[in-house]
């Protein structure tokens, strides 16, 4: 017998299976009888412990929601109209300020900041806002700031997207002035047409909605059981089902999407609501799995929507966990000790010396960390010892570079400016850091 | 028809090589497909976001990757436009 499935799925269910048994093997894993019955060494112990932390804590109700974000921005943003103020033709200043925010919006995915930096150093607005654009896409890009805020703390977190938008800048106009004579006349690039769109405000309600699911389900417990936080706390749920059905609005008023397709997924949601009023879990990942059906199979911008967040979890997920299992392996959760001994990361970059600083920075520079990886790998460090402004310097000279990424943007721009880029970079982030650890 | 997408070799320009050749085989429209996958050349041709997509020297997708129906539809009207220029 066979089962008749959307075609999407005919072509996908391979990747599904794989995601989704993954993540119910690893979360229901026994890790400690297994530890106990094979007598792993710790590293190893480790590597799965926090790979199974992160799985429960972090994926159904903060990434699963994040990857949406994104395929939404990918699909529902009106790039065009933040492209512009990057053309040849637009103001200096604001070219400027629009490349070192427009990352949120633009640069989803790291794959695209390094086409996007090309293209607006040879056919856009140059140089310096290209420079500008490049350090800080992978910072403020919206799974870089969920997870790096989850994960490491909201200080961090803020600290990271702001370090990045301002030292952004910053290095954009020097080295704008540093090669200032090399500039020459561009070709305009061929800016995509514009979409017809919709409404502001129905696009801001969308994206109000799903924001709200992320940030209530993920909503932390308060340290004192007093206040706004810890009322919001006590009624997360409420609130997150509210979004829920905001979304369903808009998706149905706005999105054409037909009512009756939803009748179905509301009656899955609010039964294991019902069937385990104790664990929200359950109607949440309803909820998610729902949402994936019935958007995969919506002819038009909802299965587009789909498709791209799909893409985006086939790329991320695996990577994350992979990047999960590799700290946890060496670094081992916070105050657990995995192969790399503690002492000789906090002798390294330990404190907040002008030399862990630049230790961190340096290392960033040249490792690749593949998307988001940085975050649990910053992790594992600052819980080995790892000193705050090193961790930040870390993450502000990591994303950014790389060893193979610098090959490219030398394809593109030079081996001077390249180097001038990358140690400017260096600079920045050490100095960043620096302030950083000396005032947070 | 001359199709070209561009990408550094993410999995959404991979989703879009494949998108467009499922919609140009069961159009059966004759094509030569070539993918720019290096960052140089990528700008060069005017691309700012990826994935994209040419038909015939003309940009006609940047940065997305449409469902089936829209991707036939583009090929169709790029189809329908080469025929009746020459």
């Amino acid at each position: 017998m066979t089962v008749p499935l959307p075609p999407f799925w005919r072509r996908e269910w391979p990747w599904a299976l794989a995601l989704v048994g993954g993540f119910l093997a690893v979360h229901y894993l026994p890790v400690e009888p297994l530890v106990r019955a094979l007598a792993l060494p710790r590293p190893a112990a480790e590597a799965l412990r926090l790979t199974q932390w992160y799985t429960r804590e972090h994926v159904l109700l903060c990434l699963v929601p994040a990857l949406f974000i994104a395929g939404a921005i990918g699909v529902f943003v009106a790039h065009e109209s933040v492209m512009k103020y990057l053309g040849p033709r637009a103001p200096r200043v604001l070219a400027y300020g629009v490349a070192s925010v427009s990352g949120t919006v633009l640069a989803v995915c790291s794959c695209t900041v390094l086409p996007l930096f090309a293209g607006i150093y040879a056919r856009g607005a140059g140089l310096g806002p290209a420079t500008a654009f490049l350090y800080a896409g992978p910072a403020i890009n919206v799974l870089a700031i969920v997870l790096t805020a989850r994960i490491l703390g909201l200080q961090l977190g803020l600290a990271r997207a702001l370090g990045a938008v301002l030292f952004s800048l910053v290095i954009g106009v020097l080295m704008h002035v540093l090669f200032r004579r090399d500039e020459q006349v561009r070709a305009a690039a061929e800016l995509p047409e514009p979409a017809p769109g919709r409404p502001l405000r129905q696009t801001g309600m969308f994206f109000a909605a799903l924001i709200g699911v992320l940030l209530f389900a993920t909503w932390g417990a308060p340290l004192t059981p007093s206040g706004l936080y810890a009322t919001i706390h006590g009624i997360k749920w409420i609130l997150t089902a509210g979004c829920t059905l905001a979304l369903a609005a808009v998706l149905v008023g706005w999105f054409g999407l037909p009512a009756r397709r939803l009748v179905l997924p509301g009656a899955a949601v609010v039964g294991a609501g019902l069937a385990f009023p104790a664990a929200p879990a359950v109607p949440f990942a309803a909820g998610a799995i729902s949402l994936a059906a019935v958007t995969s199979t919506q002819e038009g911008e909802l299965e587009e929507w789909f498709g791209t967040t799909w893409s985006f979890a086939k790329q991320i997920v695996p990577l994350l966990l992979g990047g999960v299992l590799v700290a946890g392996f060496l670094l081992g959760r916070p105050g657990e000790e995995g192969l790399i001994p503690s002492r000789w990361i906090a002798a390294a970059v330990g404190g907040n010396s002008v030399g862990a600083n630049f230790a961190a920075a340096f290392a960033g520079a040249l490792m690749y960390f593949a998307t988001l990886t940085e975050v649990p790998i910053v992790q594992g460090l600052i819980g080995a010892g790892m000193g705050k402004g090193p961790a930040l310097a870390l993450l502000l000279a990591g994303p950014a570079l790389s060893l193979p990424s610098m090959l490219v943007i030398r394809s593109v721009i030079g081996t001077r400016k390249m180097l001038a880029y990358v140690g400017l970079v260096v600079a920045m982030a050490t100095l960043t850091g620096l302030v950083y650890g000396a005032v947070g | 028809m001359r199709v070209r997408v561009f990408g550094p070799g993410c999995a959404r320009c991979h989703e879009l090589e494949r998108a467009s050749r499922e919609a140009l085989d069961s159009l059966e429209y004759p094509y030569e497909m070539t993918k720019v996958e290096d960052i140089p050349g990528i700008a060069a041709a005017g691309v700012l976001r990826t994935p994209a997509l040419e038909i015939d020297g003309r940009l006609v997708l940047q940065g997305r990757v449409p469902g089936p129906t829209e991707l036939r539809r583009i090929f169709e009207k790029a189809h329908a436009g080469a025929a009746g220029a020459t």
